[in-house]
């Protein structure tokens, strides 16, 4: 029999239709309790707009594998951080042409945010194509929240690069 | 061309976009009675299935007080910069105004939120949003102002993002409430890179040509009284000492903007530029209340 945490697994991101909300580290938790299940999810970014779309998703395949009654559940902390993208989430974002991001450890701190005044990219970043680190960054906000643009200079191709967060 | 199309054909034309089922979803959920809001996201409780109770030795009124000013400051900052799209002066800045309006929103609507559940009396974010006049808006009148050029959107951007961020990272560790702490939290992040974006611009355009130069000096001055509302402390002093000094820019002495009748933005009172958002932002929800689609 499939767990409803292997159900609600299949749930796919719907700005990144590539990994599935377990591969994003956005699936916090899942609780059966008879026909009752309660799918606690986070939000990437505080305005994130797809979790309306991935809650009606959770509750349809959900309600489609048996259960009767379906809760979701948000958490805000701990908040979410990219460093929850699994391993094969980010060999599929590679294998889709995105670079994954690196650890975000730098930027986590408990007193004041230090300000970077340089361009150069926050972590080291690699063509998702040819694989060259000669890559520079285009612009540090792209068409989702979480992303970057970036461009190789070996292979001159832009690519997208899932921020450290 | 897709008139042409038989009915088969456009089914498994959609059925290939669809292949990982998000569509799907989408229009499996518009079939039921799950509307959406005509003018909110429906998604209609951002802080659902989170322990919601105010906890003992907080001040309830406090706590909606403190949570209003920040929603409101983030919702009017919002919607101050998705005026720009459309408007940037190139794609990538365009990305970046609309992603750094999307992030203020969504710490809008948590703040908002919260504040509805600390006032206890019974409103939501959407009321809050839509259906409250301009003196009970609680934002500091900072974010209200139209931008000029788009030296004054990197200063004013620059200013409020530096003063945002050690604000939320000071309520990490010091909000007794724990939702207000992990709102913050998740905010700490994205400001940190809404900072960064705007202390490039400015010293891209300060220490640039003459012209840019002159501009955003000339959009500091322009700003500069409203600065007077905001409490900066010496960290986010600091931190916009540095960036105007690589910018190879003055800061400005200008004097801060009066208080009218002893009052500023977050006592109600507020500049000429907010009644015309508030028509902006609200108007369709108030000509069509409750409306779904």
């Amino acid at each position: 029999m499939v767990s409803a945490w292997e159900t609600a697994g299949t749930v796919r991101d719907p700005e990144l239709p590539m990994l599935t909300i377990a591969d994003l580290g956005i699936l916090r938790a899942v609780r059966e309790d008879g026909d009752t299940v309660t799918v606690t999810i986070t939000p990437t970014y505080s305005g994130c707009p797809a979790m309306r779309e991935i809650a009606a998703d959770l509750r349809q395949r959900l309600e489609q594998a048996g259960y009767r009654h379906v809760d979701i559940a948000t958490e805000l902390s701990p908040p979410w951080t990219s460093d929850w993208i699994t391993a094969e989430g980010r060999r599929k974002l590679q294998a889709a042409g995105i670079a994954p991001p690196a650890a975000s450890d730098s930027r986590v701190t408990s007193g004041p945010v230090p300000l970077a005044l340089t361009r150069a990219p926050v972590a080291p970043v690699s063509c998702p194509r040819c694989g060259s680190a000669e890559v520079r960054e285009t612009a540090r906000f792209s068409g989702t929240a979480c992303k970057a643009l970036y461009a190789c200079r070996a292979c001159l191709e832009p690519f997208e690069h899932v921020k450290e967060f | 061309m897709s008139e042409a199309w038989s009915s088969a054909e456009r089914e498994s034309a959609v059925t290939d976009f669809d292949e990982y089922g998000a569509y799907e979803s989408l229009a499996h959920s518009l079939e039921t009675d799950d509307h959406r809001w005509a003018f909110g996201t429906g998604f209609d409780d951002p802080l659902a299935g989170i322990d919601t109770a105010v906890p003992d030795g907080v001040d309830a009124a406090a706590l909606a007080a403190c949570c209003l000013g920040l929603g409101d400051d983030a919702l009017i900052y919002s919607h101050r910069l998705q005026q720009w799209v459309t408007r940037a002066p190139e794609l990538e800045e365009e990305t970046a105004l609309a992603n750094i309006a999307l992030d203020l929103l969504g710490q809008a609507r948590l703040l908002l939120t919260r504040a509805a559940q600390a006032e206890g009396a019974g409103r939501d974010e959407d009321q809050l949003a839509f259906f409250r006049d301009e003196r009970e808006f609680r934002n500091v009148r900072l974010v209200e102002r139209a931008d000029a050029d788009f030296a004054e959107l990197t200063a004013r951007l620059l200013i409020f993002s530096a003063w945002r961020l050690a604000v939320f990272q000071s309520l990490t560790r010091t909000s007794k409430d724990p939702v207000l702490a992990a709102i913050a939290a998740k905010a700490v992040k994205e400001l940190t890179y809404h900072r960064d974006y705007a202390a490039g611009w400015v010293i891209r355009l300060g220490d640039g040509t003459d012209f840019s130069r002159a501009k955003t000096q000339a959009a500091l001055e322009t700003i500069w009284p409203l600065v007077g509302e905001l409490d900066l402390g010496e960290e986010v002093t600091g931190v916009i000492d540095a960036v105007i000094a690589r910018a190879t820019l003055t800061r400005p002495a200008a004097a801060p903007l009066g208080l009218v009748a002893g009052k500023s933005g977050r006592d109600g009172t507020h500049t000429e530029a907010m009644g015309y958002i508030l028509a902006e932002l609200q108007s369709v929800a108030r000509a069509h209340p409750g409306a779904r689609w």
